[in-house]
């Protein structure tokens, strides 16, 4: 083989390569990019059932429900605008309580709930799952100082 | 006096690499012997007062002066020895203080040791190496300085934050940070030899030890985080395609990809232009991850401080360092010479094909883990892109990677003939194509990527022995044994992945003590659940018997403990390890009916997923001592055959 065409046959491969994983790339970017939800974002643009999303917001006052074979839990995860029921079977993170922050991966069922798989909350005051960063984390806090405003 | 001593060792330190950064300029714009002779013992000199100043830090721990800002920010006196020892570098004014330690060793180490190299590329090495280090010198001395005083003086420390509590922070950060300044090595030598157009076998045979030493250490970083993660978090999960975790892997890969193509580069003189921009681009991605790490664009363990000044401060240190070098390269990419050809069916055209794997893997990743964040700065709207994106889009080309893995090393070098090729794979083929029927038709509920995966392993595992075939096996270069285990072990690692994804069972269960619980061929016996104490926590902890068929007792106690000082809990997961397996168990929360939530995973051949990464880094071991040893043999007969003329 001519050095040219060599050279030709390896950049062309090497073209093929990452146009290839371009497109792969952003096939499945498009398909998973939208991976963050708040309750808000399901009502608006509605995920398919079973696809694997992420959900984050704060756990609603007052929503725990343990049930009988006590590990899954009943909860509502809020963000101020919606609400969203979720149920988790597993152990519950340390600082998962009531009105604080919690970061869900899992997917929807056919009616709505949110099945999750795995749970993150609030490890401590210095750490706030990133996409929590910004929604309110106690919803009365933030309307006294939009009024003060 | 200490922190004092050890701020003014600092100055000078940072004073040294200027000398020694000008020297460098100097002298080779002046072409000057005495500047050549006076950087080797500046650099010495700058290697040994970063290291005091690192050591009288690491004291300063160990005795809890409390009038330290930084120790009393991470560390009190009450905490284990160890955890006064590693929490020097678990923060980061430590760790940006270890880094550029570390690549003062590697600079006097060079200065010191390095013969092979022409002697004006190796000034224009240290001199990039301490260009490199006195960015770090300034973000350590202007907006980071670790031995900041504190007054008025508290009483005591506010504790280490208890994740990073674990025998694994003396062993992990270190390792990693090896990895990253040796790859800041490599791409001083890519520099150096761009600077003088040195670019060739030499060259490569001179930054090969650096390279092969850094993808040693990310690599020995990368499993030992890995396991860290599965077994402090609790999670049961061994690698969660978190950015903090990318940050590393990048360079990983990034360093793989290198490692390949130098040795085309010594061996065969080919892939010049390439090699160099793959030097560039490793060491970006180490900046890169620190970059991610360090700046507290990402939280977690690893983003000690949330500080928008030093978040730039990187950014722009990233931005000078990738950008000139890029500059460099664009400039003298036209200078370097075409290397030698090959045709496509070769050792060269294999070792073409995995650095172009590599790279779009690398691409891929790079493209997941940025992403969100670029998005998030231009339109504000948060997103996360997760394990779906990262397994799918990196996944199958994995799987090709290590496909072509088993039949590069089978290859001549510039031609072979492809029939040829068949016929010396042709075993592992036929092994591989017999795995995956089988496992397709006696197992289920296996995915196919985790079919796959199984499969080729089996395959490559055999395969990657090839080598060695019909070869005197005690005059086999130790590299060429390097290899093999380092390839055995990716095939070693990747059947534990596919075992640990597709055959775990898992049981999660409230259970009062007495209860029994079953998962495969285990039985687990909750006996009861006691307080117990360590000397900076308390813990509840469940006393369980194991029993595995009807074989031996086994007793495994796992915990919750609770740290008053930082106010946090961990759960501390107990492990009982089989050569067939793990098994992993978590205790929960306790309910009124006095029932505790206990979680029990069985994972078939999971170890064999950090067994392989170190057989991986022992393969890299060998190979290293190999080239050494050889390197230093033809040197010394060289020198013995000028004395003789």
């Amino acid at each position: 083989m001519k050095a040219k065409h060599q050279r030709l046959t390896l950049a062309l491969l090497a073209l093929v390569a990452l146009v290839g994983a371009g497109l792969l790339g952003a096939y499945a970017l498009q398909d998973q990019a939208s991976y963050f939800y708040t309750p808000s974002d399901i009502v608006e643009k509605k995920p398919e059932a079973g696809t694997a999303i992420r959900l984050g917001g704060m756990v609603e006052e007052g929503s725990i429900e343990r049930s009988a074979d006590g590990v899954t839990v009943h909860f509502i995860v809020q963000d101020g605008t919606a609400r969203q029921k979720v149920t988790y079977t597993g152990i519950t993170p340390d600082l998962f309580v009531e009105g604080s922050g919690v970061v869900a991966d899992g997917r929807l069922d056919g009616q709505g709930l949110f099945v999750a798989e795995t749970l993150l909350a609030k490890h401590d005051e210095n750490y706030i799952p990133r996409e929590l960063e910004g929604i309110d984390m106690t919803s009365s806090e933030h309307k006294t100082e939009t009024l003060v405003q | 006096m200490i922190a004092e001593t050890g701020l003014i060792a600092l100055w000078l330190a940072a004073a040294l690499a200027l000398l020694q950064f000008a020297l460098g300029a100097i002298g080779l714009r002046a072409g000057r012997q005495e500047y050549f002779a006076a950087i080797r013992s500046v650099t010495v000199a700058q290697g040994v007062f970063v290291t005091l100043s690192f050591l009288l830090l690491i004291w300063l721990f160990l005795r809890s002066d409390m009038s330290v800002r930084l120790v009393v920010m991470n560390s009190a006196s009450v905490k284990p020895f160890i955890y006064k020892f590693s929490g020097t570098w678990g923060n980061h004014e430590g760790s940006m203080l270890l880094w550029v330690t570390v690549m003062g060793l590697a600079g006097a180490f060079i200065a010191m040791f390095e013969r092979s190299l022409k002697q004006k590329t190796l000034v224009a090495t240290l001199a990039a190496q301490a260009f490199i280090s006195l960015g770090f010198y300034a973000f350590l001395l202007i907006s980071s300085n670790p031995f900041e005083r504190m007054f008025p003086v508290p009483a005591d420390g506010q504790g280490l934050n208890p994740l990073l509590q674990d025998p694994g922070l003396a062993f992990h950060p270190p390792t990693l940070y090896f990895g990253y300044v040796g790859l800041s090595v490599a791409f001083s030598f890519a520099v150096g030899a761009m600077i003088t157009r040195d670019v060739g076998a030499a060259f490569a045979k001179a930054m090969r030890p650096w390279v092969l030493g850094a993808w040693i250490f990310l690599t020995l970083g990368i499993t030992a985080g890995s396991y860290w993660a599965y077994y402090e978090l609790g999670w049961g999960g061994w690698w969660f395609w978190d950015p903090v975790e990318n940050a590393a892997l990048m360079p990983w890969l990034a360093a793989t990809a290198l490692l390949h193509s130098v040795t085309v580069l010594a061996t065969r003189d080919g892939l010049r232009a390439w090699t160099l921009m793959l030097a560039v681009v490793a060491f970006s991605m180490s900046m890169i991850g620190t970059f991610l790490v360090r700046s507290g664009i990402l939280t977690s363990v690893h983003a000690f401080a949330v500080d928008p000044e030093r978040g730039s401060f990187i950014l722009a240190l990233l931005a000078i360092y990738i950008g000139g070098a890029m500059a460099l390269f664009a400039l003298r990419v036209g200078t370097v010479k075409e290397g030698s050809r090959f045709e496509l069916v070769s050792r060269e055209g294999a070792l073409v094909a995995n650095n172009l794997l590599l790279s779009v893997i690398l691409g891929l990743v790079f493209i997941g883990t940025l992403y969100p964040l670029l998005v998030e700065a231009v339109t504000g709207e948060k997103l996360s892109v997760g394990p779906p994106y990262f397994n799918l889009a990196t996944g199958p080309l994995a799987l090709m990677l290590v496909a072509v893995m088993a039949a590069g090393p089978l290859l001549r070098w510039r031609r072979d003939n492809p029939k040829a090729l068949l016929n010396r794979i042709s075993i592992p083929i036929l092994i591989t194509a017999a795995a995956l029927f089988a496992l397709a038709l006696f197992t289920t509920g296996m995915s196919v990527l985790a079919l796959l995966g199984l499969a080729l392993a089996i395959g490559v595992g055999v395969a990657s022995f090839a080598p060695l075939w019909k070869r005197n096996l005690r005059r086999t270069p130790l590299h060429t044994y390097g290899m093999v285990i380092a390839h055995f072990g990716i095939a070693v690692a990747l059947a534990g992945m596919a075992c640990e994804s597709s055959f775990t069972e898992e049981k999660l269960v409230a259970a009062k003590p007495g209860d029994e619980i079953a998962v495969n061929d285990w039985t687990l016996k909750f006996d009861a659940i006691e307080p117990v104490a360590g000397p900076n926590w308390t813990a509840l902890e469940a006393r369980i018997t194991a029993q595995y068929g009807d074989g031996a007792l086994h007793q495994i106690n796992p915990q919750n403990r609770m740290f008053p000082a930082a106010q946090t809990q961990t759960s501390e997961a107990a492990l009982l390890t089989r050569w067939n397996g793990q098994l992993y168990v978590v205790l929960g929360d306790g309910d009124s009916q006095g029932r505790w939530q206990v979680r029990v995973w069985w994972k078939p051949f999971v170890t064999w997923i950090w067994y392989g990464g170190i057989l991986v880094a022992l393969g890299g071991f060998l190979a290293m001592i190999g080239r050494l040893r050889r390197s230093y043999k033809q040197r010394k007969q060289r020198e013995y055959a000028e004395a003789i003329v």
